[in-house]
C-alpha cells in the first residue's frame, strides 16, 4: 500500500486510485511491486501541489479476510498509540 | 479547582524583558511567514523541514509533535494553564513531559502552530531550539534554589548560557545537536555526565567558587560518560569556555557521518589530553580578545530574578502525621529543604498504569493551582519526567498529597522501581523501533505493591524504543532497548548503567525478550537482587559487586530468547 501524511494537519493518509483516504481499510492495494512502484511515482510527482508529504509504500498480508499492514509500526499509524485509544483513526471504534 | 484560591504568586524566575519579548515576537513572525510559505508550496518539504525543526515542530506517525521548552525546567503557574490551555484547545487534551525537561505535544496541525507560537509567547514560552543541529534547551538541578546541598542555585548560569547559546551565529548549524546540563552539587540529578557539555558549580581550595567543565558525554549509538574539560574554570570565564569548547567541536567533528557527528565521537577518537589542548588555545584566544568576559553586573542581574523567596520564619519543622499512606508517600517523594519549615515535594508522574511523563489539561490546571497555593507559584520539570514542588511548607504537605490522590498522581515511588523512564517509542515516535510506554506500564503494575517496591529499595528503570535512548536505557540500573526484528518488537535488558555521580554506561544482557516476556525477565533479574544483596546495597550496588553472570542465566532461565 502507499501512504503519506496530509501536509496541514499531519493526518495519515492510504492512496485509492488517483487519491487519498483516511482509512487503511478503504486504501488500495497493489498486486505487485510494478504497480506499487508506479504509484509511488505518481504520488510522487504530486508532492507539487502541497497536500501531502512524505509518500512511501508498506507491505501488507491479509488476515482472517482483512487487509493488515505487516510491521508494528504500520498497524500503530493506521490504528493510533495503543496506550491512548480514545486517540488516532481508532477514535471511536473500540 | 482548589476551593482556597490565592492570588497567584510571583515565582522568582527569569521574565523576559523587552528585547527577550521582542526576540520571540520576531521568530514567531518569522516561522508564522515560513508555514504559509509552505502551505502556499513556496517552500517545499525539504527546504521547510530544517525551519520547522529549529522551531521544536517535528512529524512523527500520527500528526506534527511541537516541543515547548521548559528551560532548566522550571515553570510558573500561568505557563502550567497556559499548557492545559494548548493541549484543550488545539491537541487532544494532554502533554508529555520529557527526558529534556520539555513539553511535547502529539496532535498539532501545521496550520495552528502559528497561533500556538503566539499563546506561548505571551506567557514567556517558545520552541526555539528544542530539536536541530544546535544547542538545544538546557537542564539542571531540579532542586535548585531550594535543597540545602548546592554551592549556590544553578539557574542563573543555565539562564545565561540559555541567552549566550539562543540563536549564537556560530552555532546555529552544527554538525548534531549539542545538550548541556547545569548542577551545583555532589549529588548529580541532573545526569550531567551523559551531556555534550556539562557545567558543575565547585569551590576551589581557596573557597573561590568557579566552574568544572565536562564535555563528551552522551546516550545514542555509542554512550560516553564526559570527561573533565577543566576543573576550575573562573566565573568570568565561563562564556568564553563554554565557546571555546563549542568553537573546537563545530570546527573539528565529522559532517560525513550522522553516527560520529556528536562531540563524544570527537573527544574519543582524539582523546580527552588533544581535546583539552585544543579547548585551551581557543580559550586563551577569546579571553586575549577581552569580548566574552562575564560582567559581575550582568551575572548579577541575572542572578537577582533567582533570588530566593522570603521564606516564613517560626513555622513547625516536624513532618505532619496523616495516616499511613501520606507517610509513605513523604518517605519518597518528599526531601529536605534549605530553609526551616519547608520541604522539596516531588509529584511523580508514574502511578502505575500510567503513561509516564503524561499530563492532562485538567491535572495541568489542578497542579498549576497547586503551584499557587502551596509552592510560590513555581514547579520544576525533571529530565525523570516527574513534576517537583520546590518550596512548601511542612504543614502544607498533607494538604497537597490529598489533592495528588485525586489527580491520580501520588504515588509513593520517587526513585523506586516503579517511578520508570519511558520515551513516547514506536507509539508516537517516527524514529521508534519499539513501543517504551506499554512495557512500563506493564512492569509498573507488575511491581504496584508498595511493600514490594520498598523492600526492593532504589532501583531506576529507563526504557527507550530506538537505539537514539531518549529514554535514557545506557543510564539505567535496568535498561531497556526496544528493538524491530523483522517487524515484531524485542527488548534487551541493559544493566548496570547509572545517571547520578556515580555514572556508568550499562552493559547488555543478550539477545532480546518478546513484548510478553520482559516483564517476567525483569521480575527475575529484581529477585536475584534480592537473593544476593547485603545490607544496604541498591541494586546497582550488588549488580557492580557480583557482575551480571547470575542475572543472565535467571533472566534467561524461562525465556524463549529471540
Amino acid at each position: 500500500m502507499l501512504t503519506a501524511n496530509r501536509l496541514r494537519d499531519g493526518d495519515v493518509l492510504y492512496r485509492k486510485g488517483d487519491g487519498w483516504v483516511p482509512m487503511l481499510a478503504d486504501g488500495e492495494t497493489y498486486a505487485d511491486q510494478a504497480q506499487a512502484d508506479a504509484a509511488l511515482a505518481a504520488a510522487t510527482a504530486e508532492l507539487v501541489r502541497n497536500e501531502f508529504v512524505a509518500p512511501y509504500l508498506f507491505e501488507v498480508r491479509e488476515v482472517n479476510g482483512k487487509i493488515r499492514p505487516v510491521k508494528e509500526r504500520e498497524i500503530i499509524r493506521a490504528a493510533g498509540p495503543t496506550v491512548h485509544p480514545h486517540t488516532g483513526k481508532q477514535a471511536g471504534q473500540i | 479547582m482548589l476551593n482556597t484560591l490565592v492570588k497567584p504568586a510571583q515565582p522568582n524566575m527569569y521574565r523576559y524583558d523587552e528585547f527577550d519579548a521582542q526576540f520571540v515576537g520576531e521568530r514567531v513572525n518569522q516561522f508564522a511567514g515560513q508555514v504559509a510559505r509552505r502551505l502556499s508550496g513556496e517552500l517545499t518539504e525539504d527546504q521547510f523541514k530544517p525551519l520547522r525543526l529549529m522551531n521544536g515542530l517535528y512529524l512523527q506517525l500520527h500528526a506534527y509533535m511541537l516541543r515547548i521548552a521548559v528551560p532548566y525546567g522550571t515553570l510558573s503557574s500561568k505557563q502550567m494553564r497556559k499548557l492545559a490551555h494548548i493541549a484543550r484547545t488545539y491537541d487532544k487534551n494532554f502533554g508529555h513531559f520529557t527526558t529534556r525537561t520539555n513539553l511535547q505535544f502529539n496532535w498539532i496541525k501545521l496550520v495552528d502552530v502559528p497561533k500556538i507560537l503566539r499563546e506561548l509567547a505571551d506567557v514567556e514560552m517558545h520552541c526555539i531550539q528544542t530539536s536541530g543541529n544546535c544547542v538545544r534547551n538546557v537542564t539542571a538541578d531540579q532542586f535548585a534554589g531550594a535543597t540545602d546541598e548546592e554551592i549556590e542555585d544553578p539557574r542563573p548560569l543555565a539562564e545565561i548560557i540559555r541567552q549566550w547559546s539562543s540563536l549564537h551565529p556560530e552555532f546555529v548549524f552544527l554538525a548534531r545537536k549539542f545538550k548541556i546540563a547545569v548542577g551545583a552539587t555532589e549529588k548529580d540529578r541532573a545526569a550531567l555526565l551523559y551531556h555534550d557539555m556539562a557545567v558543575q558549580i565547585v569551590k576551589n581550595a581557596q573557597g573561590r567558587v568557579g566552574y568544572k567543565v565536562f564535555a563528551g558525554g552522551g546516550m545514542g549509538r555509542t554512550p560516553y560518560i564526559a570527561h573533565v574539560m577543566s576543573e576550575f574554570v573562573e566565573r568570568e570565564d565561563i562564556l568564553a569556555y563554554l565557546e571555546a569548547v563549542l568553537r573546537v567541536y563545530n570546527q573539528d567533528s565529522r559532517r560525513d557521518n550522522i553516527h560520529k557527528q556528536r562531540i563524544k565521537i570527537l573527544i574519543n577518537a582524539i582523546g580527552p589530553e588533544e581535546m583539552r589542548r585544543r579547548v585551551q588555545r581557543e580559550f586563551e584566544e577569546l579571553k586575549r580578545m577581552g569580548t566574552l568576559q562575564l560582567p559581575k553586573d550582568e551575572l548579577d542581574r541575572i542572578t537577582a530574578y533567582f533570588a530566593p523567596p522570603r521564606f516564613e520564619a517560626g513555622l513547625s519543622d516536624t513532618l505532619p502525621e496523616a495516616g499511613a499512606d501520606f507517610a509513605n508517600w513523604a518517605q519518597t517523594n518528599v526531601y529536605k529543604h534549605k530553609a526551616p519549615g519547608y520541604a522539596i515535594a516531588t509529584i511523580t508522574l508514574k502511578t502505575p498504569g500510567q503513561v509516564p511523563g503524561d499530563a492532562t489539561s485538567e491535572q495541568m490546571d489542578a497542579i498549576a493551582d497547586l503551584m499557587d497555593q502551596f509552592s510560590l507559584g513555581e514547579v520544576r520539570v525533571t529530565h525523570e519526567q516527574n513534576l517537583v514542588l520546590p518550596h512548601v511548607r511542612k504543614t502544607d504537605l498533607p494538604a497537597i498529597y490529598a489533592k495528588l490522590k485525586e489527580l491520580d498522581f501520588a504515588s509513593p515511588n520517587a526513585g523506586l522501581i516503579t517511578d520508570i523512564i519511558a520515551c513516547p517509542g514506536l507509539d508516537y515516535c517516527d524514529l521508534a523501533n519499539a513501543r517504551s510506554i506499554p512495557i512500563a506500564q506493564k512492569i509498573a503494575k507488575r511491581f504496584e505493591n508498595l511493600d514490594r517496591q520498598h523492600e526492593i529499595g532504589e532501583l531506576k528503570i529507563k526504557i527507550s524504543g530506538c537505539i537514539n535512548a531518549c529514554g535514557h536505557h545506557h543510564a539505567g540500573h535496568i535498561g531497556i532497548l526496544g528493538v524491530d526484528k523483522k517487524g515484531v518488537e524485542f527488548y534487551q535488558l541493559v544493566l548496570g548503567g547509572s545517571g547520578a555521580e556515580d555514572a556508568s554506561i550499562g552493559t547488555i544482557m543478550g539477545p532480546g525478550f518478546g513484548e510478553h516476556e520482559i516483564a517476567d525477565a525483569v521480575e527475575r533479574v529484581v529477585n536475584v537482587y534480592l537473593a544476593e544483596r547485603k545490607d544496604g546495597e541498591r541494586f546497582l550496588d550488588t549488580y557492580r559487586r557480583i557482575g551480571m553472570e547470575k542475572f543472565k542465566v535467571a533472566a534467561y532461565k524461562e525465556a524463549v530468547a529471540a
